[in-house]
């Protein structure tokens, strides 16, 4: 099933800070097929959420879209009115931001918020969005939702505001679900509960969904296909299984080697990638993991292109150039 | 108790928060955020503290810390009972036990270079009262913590999350402390940086014979670290052992949910979910018991 939903083609994304360009995604090209999950994940900083907000056309000023193209479902979305995304955002596309508290109405009961947008999307009555909104709070683990849709946000924890956002994203039935760090802030048995919840709705539906995450352990567990960021690019796609058990990029094999181990007896020193990540006011030319890559040569300071190491495999590092049997991939302008 | 080998001995600890007082301002709803710990921290170990978010972790912290006054209970660090102290009596205590918090963002005073920032406690404490001593002093402390001299006069918004926790490490151990609560210490850092973060806590223990209690969600990061772990659930502890045998053999049916929902880094791995139904009354009721050498679980 090569059904593709969404195509992001060399995007490039800069705030135009006063202290100068913030070049925040620099050239990303990756897709979406229909019900598929993939992970995106990254150092903080890597452009993730940003990558994020471009698809929904959510770049705030004085950020912009500088060049690159996204489709959905076959067509140009990039250039879209404001009220041509209305019948798109929250309907086609839905998000779950990593911040629940900036998207919530604090002034509003959760009920009300719930049942707008139900009511909007769905084109259903009151008392039939009431029910529903009741219905998909407890789907999330939200316990005694007919009190709570009574309740307004600061009434509810941290944890359940994000799982209330869930429940929103999931209410219109979206083709697709971007979720930005649904989990981070959540304990690790509500993560699982969510987790599962994603899982349930891939199988009843043809969603598909782009999990943001920084956690190694729930991309491996949910997500099918793994995009691997950093200073704004894409370092490595590729399944699960490449990433986890065949990883080609420098930046992707550190990141799994500083993870501790899971087995008795394991309290041998842990092995972190060193240094910090790139500025990216002034990116330096070339591979954007040199300063931090125990493998830099000479040649990285020029940027390397995307190689093809394997079926839907690909790499942007230098190492993999004998590697790649196929010749180079796209991306990596 | 007289054991030579414990540093820190918390008994029957109980931390109650208001909730909600009366028409006259009395109190009359209780939060028992921490109800009835007891634990002991052995010199120059690690002890970990883990549960969810809410069961009483940070408390706990903040009462050895003495940032609170606890509702019942005693801390007793080498035996002296801090709940007996006034602030004069405090103050060695206030040298010997220091903190590292999770946020490395809020917890340094942005307004401060970092030679003020890692000078400002040994000059509380008048620990090396000549300024060129001081100046050098912490110099040495920056280069133990991975930073370099050319920082000292620099300001917190110049250094990445990474780096600031380093430099709140340094601040910590201006002091020469004994103990440090590291509560979430690594948790607002990437993942590449958290084993940096973590390599440096582990040497510094070495060299310094450094105790610490290592309050954190990430239960795999948990294990690495710690030597014992204790486990939280709604203000009291459910289970106590050495960290591999609390992992490998679980009894607490709340130990057991919680492990079973890491998720694991790798894609083919087999879970098995435990979902743990509390039931209050019979937590309410439970005690520790040693069901092994060392290994504590609540029963009722
Ligand atoms: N509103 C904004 N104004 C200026 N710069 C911004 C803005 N939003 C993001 N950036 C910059 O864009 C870059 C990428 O940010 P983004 O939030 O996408 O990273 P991320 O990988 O999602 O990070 P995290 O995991 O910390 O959320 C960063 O350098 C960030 O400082
Ligand atoms: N200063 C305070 N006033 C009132 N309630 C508090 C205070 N500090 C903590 N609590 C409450 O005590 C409980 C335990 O909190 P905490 O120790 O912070 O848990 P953890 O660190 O495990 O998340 C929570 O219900 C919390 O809301
Ligand atoms: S291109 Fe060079 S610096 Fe970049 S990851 Fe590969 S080897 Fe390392
Ligand atoms: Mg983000
Ligand atoms: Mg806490």
């Amino acid at each position: 099933m090569t059904d593709r939903l969404l195509t992001v083609d060399n995007l490039q994304v800069s705030f135009h800070t006063r202290d100068g360009e913030n070049k925040a995604v620099r050239g990303v090209s990756f897709h979406i097929d229909k019900g598929e999950t993939i992970g995106i994940v990254g150092e903080s900083g890597s452009g993730k959420s940003v990558t994020a907000k471009a698809i929904m056309a959510l770049i705030p000023p004085p950020g912009e879209i500088i060049g690159g193209d996204i489709r959905f479902d076959g067509e140009s979305i990039r250039k879209l009115s404001e009220k041509q995304w209305r019948s798109i955002r929250g309907n086609r596309i839905a998000m779950v931001f990593q911040d629940p508290m900036t998207s919530l109405n604090p002034v509003k009961k959760i009920g009300d918020q719930m049942t707008e947008i139900i009511r909007r999307h769905r084109h259903l009555g009151q008392a039939e969005a009431l029910k529903e909104a009741i219905e998909m709070l407890r789907q999330v683990g939200i316990p005694e939702p007919e009190r709570r849709v009574r309740q307004y946000p600061h009434e509810f924890s941290g944890g359940m505001r994000q799982r209330v956002m869930i429940a929103m994203a999931l209410s219109c039935q979206p083709e697709l679900l971007i979720a930005d760090e649904p989990t981070t802030a959540l304990d690790v048995t509500i993560q699982a509960q969510i987790l599962d919840l994603l899982q349930e709705l891939k199988a009843k539906t043809s969603a598909s969904i782009a999990l943001i995450t920084h956690d190694l352990g729930v991309v491996a567990q949910v997500c099918s296909r793994v995009i691997v960021m950093y200073g704004g690019m894409i370092m490595e796609e590729g399944t699960v299984e490449d990433i986890f058990y065949r990883p080609k990029h420098p930046y992707t094999q550190g990141l799994l080697r500083s993870l501790p181990e899971r087995k008795a007896g394991s309290r041998e020193r842990l092995v972190p990638i060193e240094g910090t990540p790139p500025d990216l006011l002034d990116p330096p030319p070339g591979c954007p993991f040199q300063e931090r890559c125990p493998h830099a040569m000479p040649k990285c300071a020029q940027l390397p292109p995307h190689f093809k190491v394997g079926e839907g495999h690909r790499s942007m590092c230098w190492l993999n150039d004998d590697e790649a049997k196929g010749g180079a991939g796209n991306g990596g302008q | 108790m007289a054991d030579n080998n414990v540093l820190v001995d918390v008994q029957g600890l109980k931390k109650h928060f208001v909730k909600s007082r009366d028409v006259w301002g009395r109190a009359n709803g209780w939060l028992k955020a921490v109800d009835g710990v007891s634990f002991q921290i052995r010199r120059g170990e690690t002890f970990g503290l883990v549960g969810e978010s809410g069961s009483g972790k940070s408390t706990v912290g903040r009462c050895i810390l003495r940032l609170y006054d606890y509702t019942e209970g005693s801390v007793r660090f080498e035996g002296q009972d801090l709940t007996k102290l006034g602030e004069k009596g405090l103050k060695p205590y206030r040298r010997r036990i220091q903190s590292i918090f999770q946020d490395p963002y809020s917890s340094l005073n942005p307004g401060m270079s970092v030679l003020d920032l890692i000078g400002e406690p040994m000059n509380i404490h008048g620990l090396y009262p000549k300024s060129d001593d001081r100046k050098e002093a912490v110099s040495a402390l920056l280069e133990k913590v991975g930073l370099k001299r050319e920082h000292l006069n620099r300001y917190p918004h110049e250094f990445s999350g990474g780096q600031r926790q380093r430099i709140s490490i340094a601040r910590a151990l201006s002091v020469k402390p004994d103990f440090v609560v590291c509560d979430e210490p690594i948790s607002a850092l990437d993942v590449s940086v958290q084993a940096q973060v973590v390599n440096m806590l582990e040497d510094l223990q070495a060299e310094f014979g450094l105790t610490y209690l290592f309050i954190a969600h990430d239960l795999s990061m948990v294990r690495h670290i710690s030597d014992r772990i204790g486990v939280m659930y709604r203000g009291r502890l459910v289970e106590v052992a050495e960290s591999d045998e609390l992992y490998e053999n679980p009894l607490h049916p709340y130990t057991q949910a919680l492990l079973s929902a890491i998720p694991i880094p790798d894609p083919h791995a087999v879970r098995e979910r435990v979902v743990f139904k509390p039931d209050p009354e019979s937590l309410e009721r439970a005690v520790l018991k040693e069901v092994s050498p060392g290994h504590w679980v609540a029963v009722s």
